[in-house]
């Protein structure tokens, strides 16, 4: 049992118009891809809110991909700026929280790019298999103290 | 309006003809050497001297210079004149007796032999002027005039130096009635010598400056080179100064066709559906050095040998080698940067079917032996097949295994090595011609073409179509739709095929009358919204407005594509990404996270 090598659960929010398409065209190839990854559609990366991401960790995701057409690309115009600025935020209260950062990635996947795509499944589901299961309960809400436990940091200061 | 009669008919002139337009007007041939259409007359080569009765009175006339006046009687072929021109060619004859011009006319005359000993055998200028008076009153570059006195006069520059006041158009040469004046080329640009000067080397043949650029150009009609006419080069000179310079063609247009003044002119329309056609462009092969393209004119391109093997082109349809011969070998190489991980990946998909006609073409015009060397014969269409069975049977030679290289032998062959699978051997063929054909790939400016359009792209350049199988001419935004190679490499029936269902598709959205839009919108419940104003400057299609009176943001369904920014960054979440609700993406994530819980 102890052998059997760790199988992370990863969530992926991916673009209709670039991603989606790049791993429809790996999947239409026959691409071989790790099946770690399960998907969720959304019409622009700048649909993700980051609240999303939260929730997959919660729920028990191990990693969270969010991708998008390359900056410049944006189906509609602008959408992927937006998503690289709440992203950049959100990896910040990520470390915050105790989530190592390596768990969470934000890539350009453009529909032409079905073998990056498939590189990057790849690498992401190797790195965060690499760091174990996240376990939310064990490590994230023991991190943060209770707020009793606040109470008494707080008079034991004083 | 005039009435005169000419060898015995009668004709009606128009104000300031002269005779010979008349006569030639009425197809009555008199000789001339001196005369051009867009010319003053001039009268310095007598040939087309004619008897004028006027008022009872003979006289030999130059018709190039007389007046079609009314009521005089012109005699084109009586004794007198016959003899004068007789008279005239021997004088002609005796300055000029090795032109073949001349020695022509002279025998229809019975001219035989030059009455008088030539000052100087190899003299071909017979002093006619159309050089001096096309390059002062068309070229306006006032270079060639008469020099010298007597015996001693002759045309030439001032001074008889070299001179950059040649622009090199090349007109004198071109009414030059004996080919006295000879163009040189040269690389170095244009300047003047002894011998006259010059214009740069065309690649296949030269063009006058005015020419139908091909006999299948659509529409077809002329087309003006500025950088060779000579009227918008003697602009470009003067910067304007001289701006009715030659104009030849304008003269003699009939329909009065020709416009110097057109300009581009850049139109904005309005329309319902755009059709993206750029199509692409021929991949260079200098890129592979090993195919030696460039170090012999006998390695040409695909295209190179269409033009050379068009009956419109330079050879008249015929295959030939540079120096005039025909090829007894000829190698033509598949896959030049195609399927070759140094160039293109993919398959161009028109050149085996295209490479086994020119082998048909070789045989057929020339007899000469045809290497082809391919790695897979891809003859996919509708009768292609039968098609390459029949080259074979044409004896075409098939050698399965890329050509690798093509080397050029001091003698002026090319050898041409590769691998025949088939046999497990390596080959080499000395061949005389070879042709590469080479990949098609995207045009360079396609990246400029796809952001003017938000056209998606595939890897290899090409633009992406919005389902590779599904819907193969639609793309990613809506009423703009692909046709032909610029979506990918394909044959002509292939792309009339691709193009004919672009126009359906086009046409269709247009009949429809009213678009469709989809449902999936972002809405903003009103009662709910803080009228905080930050998903405002979001959209990228300024589909939210703000109502000032009820402060809240609206959401303007018809402008919004959909894109979910703006649900994604609403403060309160309350609006609503219809079919990508938070709700929806919630149960989605907890549904597929369900087991490891």
């Amino acid at each position: 049992m102890s052998e059997k090598l760790f199988e992370p659960r990863i969530i992926g929010f991916l673009c209709n118009w670039c991603t989606y398409a790049a791993a429809d065209t790996a999947g239409v190839s026959r691409m071989k891809q790790p099946a770690n990854i399960d998907v969720i559609r959304v019409m622009c990366s700048g649909r993700v809110d980051p609240t999303f991401i939260l929730k997959a960790f919660r729920e028990g995701a191990d990693g969270v991909l969010v991708a998008g057409c390359h900056p410049g690309d944006c189906h509609y115009t602008e959408g992927n700026y937006k998503t690289l600025r709440r992203m950049t935020l959100l990896h910040q209260i990520l470390e915050q929280m105790g989530i190592d950062r390596r768990r969470f990635r934000l890539e350009w996947v453009s529909s032409s790019e079905a073998p990056k795509w498939v590189q990057l499944t790849q690498e992401f589901t190797d790195q965060v298999r690499a760091l174990g299961p996240l376990n939310w309960s064990g490590t994230v809400l023991a991190g943060l103290p209770t707020a009793a436990e606040h109470v008494c940091a707080q008079e034991v200061a004083e | 309006m005039a009435k005169l009669i000419i060898d015995g008919q009668e004709f009606h002139a128009e104000e300031g003809q002269t005779v010979l337009e008349v006569a030639r007007q009425n197809g009555i041939a008199i000789p001339t050497l001196c005369y051009h259409p867009v010319l003053e007359p001039f009268g310095a080569c007598r040939l087309c001297m004619v008897e004028v009765i006027r008022r009872g009175w003979s006289q030999l006339v130059t018709s190039c210079t007389y007046p079609a006046r009314d009521g005089i009687e012109v005699k084109t072929r009586s004794v007198l004149v016959l003899e004068a021109r007789k008279a005239v060619l021997g004088l002609l004859l005796s300055r000029c007796p090795n032109v073949p011009e001349i020695q022509e006319l002279a025998r229809e005359y019975g001219v035989l032999e030059p009455p008088f000993p030539a000052k100087d055998p190899e003299e071909e200028c017979i002093l006619c002027g159309l050089c001096v008076r096309v390059c002062h009153e068309m070229v306006k570059a006032d270079v060639l005039n008469f020099v010298g006195h007597g015996p001693d006069r002759r045309v030439g520059p001032a001074f008889l130096e070299k001179t950059r006041q040649c622009i090199g158009c090349g007109a004198c040469t071109i009414v030059c009635p004996t080919g006295a004046i000879e163009m040189l080329l040269s690389r170095e640009g244009i300047y003047f010598d002894e011998d006259y000067a010059v214009y740069e080397e065309k690649p296949l043949g030269p063009t006058s400056a005015i020419y139908v650029p091909s006999l299948q150009a659509v529409p077809r009609v002329p087309v003006i080179d500025t950088d060779a006419c000579i009227r918008f080069r003697q602009d470009d000179r003067t910067e304007g100064e001289v701006n009715d310079a030659c104009g030849a063609c304008q003269i003699l247009c009939e329909g009065g066709a020709v416009n110097f003044d057109q300009q581009d002119e850049v139109l904005e329309l309005d329309v319902g559906s755009i059709i993206v056609a750029t199509g692409f462009q021929m991949w260079d092969p200098h890129q592979l050095p090993q195919y030696a393209y460039g170090q012999s004119p006998n390695i040409i391109t695909g295209l190179e040998f269409e033009r050379l093997s068009n009956a419109g082109g330079v050879t008249g349809g015929q295959i030939l080698l540079s120096d005039g011969r025909k090829p007894e070998k000829v190698a033509i190489i598949h896959c030049v940067g195609s399927r070759d991980k140094n160039a293109h990946e993919y398959c161009s998909r028109i050149c085996c079917m295209y490479s086994l006609k020119q082998a048909h073409l070789v045989r057929d015009k020339t007899g000469a032996e045809v290497y082809e060397f391919y790695m897979d014969m891809r003859a996919f269409g509708k009768g292609y097949e039968e098609f390459y069975e029949r080259v074979q049977e044409e004896g075409v030679v098939m050698v399965r295994g890329r050509g690798a290289e093509v080397e050029v032998l001091p003698d002026g062959k090319l050898r041409v090595k590769g691998e025949d699978a088939d046999l497990g051997k390596l080959l080499a063929v000395d061949v005389d011609m070879v042709v590469l054909n080479t990949a098609i790939e995207a045009q360079a400016d396609a990246t400029q073409v796809a952001a003017l359009f938000g056209l998606g792209r595939t890897q290899d350049g090409w633009f992406a179509e919005a389902h590779p199988k599904l819907r193969p001419v639609e793309t990613n935004t809506d009423g703009i739709y692909l046709a032909g190679v610029c979506q990918g490499p394909r044959d002509v029936p292939d792309t009339v095929a691709h193009a004919n269902a672009a126009a359906s598709m086009a046409l269709g959205l247009l009949n429809r009358g009213e678009v469709v839009v989809s449902p999936q919108v972002a809405y903003i419940p009103e009662e709910l919204c803080s009228g905080c104003r930050i998903c405002n400057a979001l959209c990228p299609y300024s589909a939210i407005t703000f109502d000032e009176e009820r402060q809240v943001s609206q959401v303007n369904s018809a402008l919004c594509k959909g894109c979910g920014t703006c649900v994604a960054a609403c403060p309160s979440g309350i609006i609503v990404g219809r079919h990508f609700t938070d709700d929806q993406i919630m149960v989605q994530i907890e549904a597929l996270l369900e087991p490891a819980r």
